[in-house]
């Protein structure tokens, strides 16, 4: 896992200092309660949503169950259509085989379509050290570049941006990295994207290097899929003579139906349209038609160490479309950049400590960065129940036990005592003890979903007890809030 | 061992517990959801079609084959383009009574040539009624995926009702993954400031999409 984010605090002080910052709380509701609402109704539309989720689920069950064949499969079949496959165990060799790749080119910039997987690696960053320019075309992507900022939403990087400020971060900073902004430029939306226009015509128009992800890959015939809305994914994934993509294993589809129901659940869930603008499919090379130059390189970097864990795994179906994050009462109140990771709000709270184990305090704190409303789950498109491997990471925090490591199975001694028991707790605290932050989650938590209340049972229930941590209520949790009027009458102690 | 081997090895150890099962793809996945969402008459998924691209901006127009020169001309004229970007194949009478200089794309141009260019005209694969959705493949009747992205307006052609589906599983039925393909619904746009619909970034700012109904097309391209 990169270093991008070492030093951060835990959850908890990272979360209290977000909270502090009122302008980053007004962006935050402002954009999630408009996106949550649009969801809703994106969702509606369709009457069978309850099975494509159900279908999602499986293929992606399957999938991951069967993933050292489909991954042969995928190799076999980008190989056939003129690509070169890379594997990269973790995030130095995927790195290093980038750099290679760019190095071979000759060229010294690369133009990059928004993706997770290379900000979880820091490719940027391993690119600069090699004088390497990435330049980033997303438009939140790039308001975070320009603005040396952190990402904070899976999908919306610069969400806690208002558009006041972006407009500041352009005027300042185009000029540094090119094209500057235009005179005058105003706050309108329409007339800041104008200016990414501008500014990065010219970057597309003479790159010849483009870095992508993919959101899906599909084994029975090599195709990679890019779903994205501004067409600078088109640009990076068209204009230039040679494409990298850097894809994380767990993305593989086994058949090219598959997508027609990741294509029906992937745009409404994320920005709430029945159909994103823009989606390119590419399998291999084309004569004549975009990149003649084009390497997958596979990551792991602790994805099989989350699929070994029985529970956890779940984690690897997430599609990446942020609906979790967007309806999360932690999330709003905390911002993205309290998770310490590129991955934040619940997914993130579940698939960082998986991907880069519960050795840092911030890591051992994301577990408890939730108050189990199961907001998350109600809205997942793939069925991650997220509060299952929340209560599940918590108690092998809690009490230790067996997890994979690069692939070797290793014990970890029980967070007792340590540095990141005491993380924990105070990120357990600060979730429950803001009533505020919870109100919304529990106005879309459903009442059918039958929550498995799990006290932290054996070592780990005498543990909290005796720390005064707020385990879980052994009566729904929608319930118990609403008996206690949101926990006042009740400092939270097991019932 | 190479990073392949080590990998692979990963993988099939951490699924030590999960028990060994031969069930067929087909079997292990329900596909209970729709193939298609409501029960509509040929003419209502038209309808829907061009309903849906103009919720996303797209502006429609609707005419026949006798017709269609005359509106691309007028569209063209109502744009002032100078000239325009033709796709290797492009039905020719398409642009018989067009003024603007045609451009033809060549593998040598460059994306700098492309951007001096002010329209573009293609076809189209197919067009997804309940997605508002136009789907190029790089037919010879549409080009390479560069000639409808760099040009900021871009004017496709639908022949209706052959080319349109109602539903995303009846499109991809229809769709060869072997070819490079866009999919294209609306302008195009950005959800990134304070997440709203902006239509117009760095795709071309303006999609006309033109159904066209009265001549029997021969052979799909799909
Ligand atoms: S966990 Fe589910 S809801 Fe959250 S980003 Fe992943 S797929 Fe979307």
């Amino acid at each position: 896992m990169s270093g991008t984010f070492v030093g951060m605090p835990a959850f908890p002080v990272a979360a209290h200092d977000a909270v502090r910052n009122e302008t980053l709380r007004g962006n935050l509701r402002h954009a999630t309660h408009t996106i949550r609402a649009k969801r809703a109704k994106a969702v509606a539309e369709v009457s069978d949503w309850a099975e494509l989720r159900e279908a999602g689920k499986r293929i992606k069950d399957h999938t991951l169950f069967h993933l050292d064949r489909y991954l042969v499969q995928l190799e076999e079949a980008v190989t056939a259509a003129g690509g070169t496959v890379h594997w990269a165990a973790d995030a130095d060799e995927a790195n290093r085989i980038v750099v290679q790749l760019v190095k071979e080119t000759g060229e010294s910039e690369v133009v990059k379509v928004k993706s997770m997987a290379t900000q979880e690696i820091g490719l940027n960053e391993a690119l600069e050290e090699e004088g390497i320019r990435a330049y980033e075309t997303d438009l939140a992507e790039l308001i975070v570049q320009l603005g040396k900022d952190r990402p904070s939403h899976i999908l919306v990087p610069a969400i806690h941006r208002n558009r006041g400020e972006i407009r500041e971060i352009f005027t300042r900073e185009m000029s540094e990295w090119g094209r500057p902004a235009p005179e005058g430029l105003t706050d309108t939306p329409a007339e800041l994207a104008e200016a990414a226009r501008l500014h990065l015509r010219e970057k597309f128009l003479r790159a010849k290097v483009g870095v992508s992800g993919a959101n899906f890959m599909i084994a029975e015939t090599g195709t990679l899929v890019v779903v994205e809305s501004e067409g600078n994914g088109r640009m990076c994934l068209t204009l230039p003579e040679t494409l990298i993509s850097v894809v994380g294993i767990e993305k593989i589809l086994p058949t090219w139906r598959d997508l027609e129901v990741f294509l029906q659940t992937l745009p409404r869930s994320s920005t709430a349209e029945r159909m994103n603008p823009y989606t390119s499919m590419w399998t291999g090379t084309t004569d004549e038609d975009g990149p003649q130059n084009f390497h997958l390189v596979l990551l792991d970097n602790g994805r099989t160490d989350t699929l070994a864990d029985e529970v956890g795994r779940q984690a690897l179906r997430c599609i990446r479309c942020s609906a979790c994050l967007n309806v999360c009462p932690v999330y709003e109140r905390a911002g993205g950049h309290a998770y310490g990771s590129v991955y934040p709000g619940p997914i993130g709270a579940i698939l960082s400590p998986q991907l880069r184990g519960t050795a840092s305090e911030i890591d051992a704190s994301l577990p408890y960065a939730s108050s189990l409303c199961g907001a998350c789950y109600e809205v997942c498109p793939v069925a991650i129940d997220i509060p299952e491997v929340l209560v599940h990471l918590r108690e092998r925090i809690v009490e230790g036990g067996q997890v994979t490591r690069e692939g070797n199975k290793v014990i970890l001694k029980p967070a007792k005592g340590h540095a990141a028991e005491r993380a924990a707790m105070r990120a357990a605290r600060w979730a429950f003890g803001r009533p505020g932050a919870l109100r919304t989650g529990q106005r879309l938590a459903s009442r059918t979903r039958r929550f498995h209340p799990r006290t932290l049972p054996g070592p780990g229930r005498a543990w909290s007890e005796s720390r005064d941590l707020p385990t879980l209520p052994a009566e729904p949790f929608r319930d118990w809030w609403q008996r206690t009027q949101g926990g006042n009458t009740d400092k939270g102690a097991a019932k | 061992m190479s990073s392949r081997e080590r990998i692979l090895g990963r993988v099939r150890r951490a699924l030590a517990d999960v028990p060994q099962d031969d069930t067929s793809y087909e079997q292990a996945v329900p596909r209970e959801y729709l193939r298609e969402h409501g029960d509509r008459s040929v003419e209502q998924t038209v309808d829907l079609l061009a309903e849906n691209l103009a919720d996303y901006r797209a502006l429609v127009h609707r005419t026949d084959a006798e017709e269609l020169p005359n509106l691309i001309m007028r569209l063209l004229a109502q744009r002032g383009s100078q000239s325009v970007l033709v796709p290797p194949e492009l039905p020719p009478e398409w642009m018989s009574a067009a003024g603007p200089t045609r451009v033809h794309d060549r593998a040598a141009s460059t994306p700098h040539e492309l951007d001096k260019v002010e329209s573009v005209i293609t076809g189209c694969a197919i067009a997804i009624a309940e997605t508002g959705t136009i789907v190029l493949d790089g037919s010879p009747d549409q080009g390479r995926r560069r000639i409808t992205l760099v040009p900021d307006h871009h004017i496709c052609v639908v022949r209706v009702p052959d080319q349109v589906v109602s539903s995303v599983p009846q499109a991809l039925e229809r769709l060869d993954p072997t070819r490079p393909l866009t999919w294209i619904s609306g302008p195009s746009a950005t959800s990134d400031i304070e997440l709203d619909r902006v239509e117009g970034v760095h795709g071309p700012r303006t999609l006309e999409v033109v159904l066209v109904s009265g001549r029997a097309s021969a052979e799909e391209n799909a």
